[in-house]
């Protein structure tokens, strides 16, 4: 039985089929509408995250199946108490498939260790959250068509953001790719992934806290929010938050076909003027994650045609 | 009295990295052993400089496993009628469990006390363990 609880557990081959199933679901969602006729996906989230929830149980419910669970640690067993092992041994009799969300770092990890069906991790603490980087994936698979050859700019805090550390552990792994990390000095990706991922691997990058500037180089542009509570006083966070701030303006800079992403929620990084720019794609990106989260149900489920995880 | 230049039977774990003994003390529980304990701080020693050394009087059974997960350095030589009838190469084990414990705290271990706290050696060159939970390393110093 596989478990998706980070990004890598996945081979290079096993995401692109993935990705690919993702795309033909796109296509053709009437032929994937009952293929989960009798099964039911356990959303078992220790903390509420409704946007990701709700993908999951959109997911299930266009494939036929049926959705049960709990989408807070109190009205949960966890407030009583009970440990996430014995959670999941009880749900493993409910359920066929669950998707755990927890505060705390591996959680699904543990659940995995317990589990009689298959565990997707949709988030653990500011640890993982694999769905979101299939999401990603297949966004910029979908719309650029590839992979590979790519110059992606990634904005905002970089530093905390797991979207982004984890987006960038999964491009690597691709061919040519260079990235454009865009940030305030305090809110630089973290030293281990520039020494032990960039570094070590080769990868082309620059850092820079211009945003407007690098613009017309990029295919990709994947923004992220810059909290408040990050800065050290109120006076830099002022004076840094306008320059990673996407606006019409800043737009004018960019290629034609660049893409903006975002993993939402969105607060005010994104001015809502790009909404109507054809190339802010985060609204579609959002449809995307439910296809994604499809096809990695009836995979981890063994419903796909050729059966990836049970050859 | 325990003789610290001469050791009858017991063991003696050498070339710990200086200012490491008392950590190892710790690991090893040492301080609930009823046998005499001699822990010498600073040493000269060619190859490193400074170290430490702890020997141990007596016949036991101690998991010296965990030595190799701490200081990858150290060697031990275990001594019988005052000879060495032994020297250990300390190999880093694959898995340890509840040997080293996860100091993160947004870790589910630190909420889930009966979880067994395991880490899984990551990087062999550089001596790297992680949590098999939360991924943390494991920083010994
Ligand atoms: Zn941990």
């Amino acid at each position: 039985m596989r478990h998706l609880i980070s990004p890598l557990d996945l081979s290079v081959e096993e995401l692109d089929y993935i990705l690919c199933l993702g795309q033909e679901i796109l296509k053709f969602p009437e032929n994937f509408s009952h293929i989960c006729e009798g099964k039911k996906l356990a959303t078992l989230f220790y903390e509420p995250s409704t946007r990701t929830r709700l993908s999951f149980e959109a997911a299930m419910l266009n494939l036929g199946g049926k959705v049960l669970g709990f989408s807070s640690a109190d009205s949960s067993s966890a407030a009583k108490g009970e440990s996430v092992a014995d959670t999941i041994r009880v749900i493993s009799s409910y359920a066929d498939i669950c998707a755990m969300r927890h505060p705390k770092e591996g959680a699904p990890t543990v659940a995995s260790m317990y589990s009689e069906i298959p565990v997707i991790n949709a988030g653990d603490g500011g640890h993982n959250h694999p769905t979101q980087t299939l999401t990603d994936l297949l966004t910029i698979k979908t719309l650029m068509g590839r992979l590979d050859n790519i110059t992606i700019g990634m904005c905002g805090d970089l530093k905390f953001g797991r979207t982004v550390h984890s987006l960038i552990n999964a491009m690597v792994r691709y061919s040519n790719v260079r990235f454009v990390l865009i940030s305030p000095q305090e809110l630089k990706i973290p030293d281990y992934l520039r020494k032990e991922v960039l570094e070590q691997k080769n990868i082309e990058y620059i850092e820079t806290n211009q945003l407007e500037q690098n613009m017309p180089n990029l295919d990709i542009l994947y923004m992220t929010r810059v909290q408040r509570e990050r800065f050290f006083n109120e006076e830099d966070y002022i004076r840094l938050k306008d320059s990673f701030l996407l606006d019409a303006n800043k737009m004018k800079y960019a290629k034609k076909d660049m893409y903006v992403l975002h993993p939402l929620p969105r607060v005010n990084e994104i001015s809502t003027e790009v909404d109507s720019d054809p190339r802010a794609v985060y609204f579609k990106q959002a449809k995307y994650g439910v296809y994604v989260r499809m096809a990695l149900i009836m995979t981890l489920l063994g419903l796909d045609s050729e059966k990836l995880f049970f050859r | 009295m325990l003789n610290i230049g001469v050791l009858n039977e017991g063991i003696v774990i050498d070339h710990i990295q200086a200012g490491g003994a008392m950590k190892i003390y710790k690991y090893l529980n040492l301080e609930n052993l009823d046998c005499s304990v001699a822990i010498i701080k600073n040493a000269r020693s060619n190859k490193m400089g400074k170290k430490d050394i702890i020997k141990i009087e007596g016949p036991f059974d101690i998991d010296l496993n965990v030595l190799g997960v701490l200081d990858h350095k150290i060697t031990i030589n275990i001594i019988k009628n005052n000879e060495i009838v032994e020297k250990k190469d300390l190999s880093l084990p694959e898995r340890v469990t509840n040997i080293i414990r996860c100091k993160n705290p947004r870790c589910i271990t630190s909420i889930e006390q009966e979880l067994p706290h395991t880490f899984k050696l990551t990087d062999r060159k550089n001596h790297i363990y992680r949590c098999i939970y939360c991924e943390s390393k494991f920083r010994g110093k």
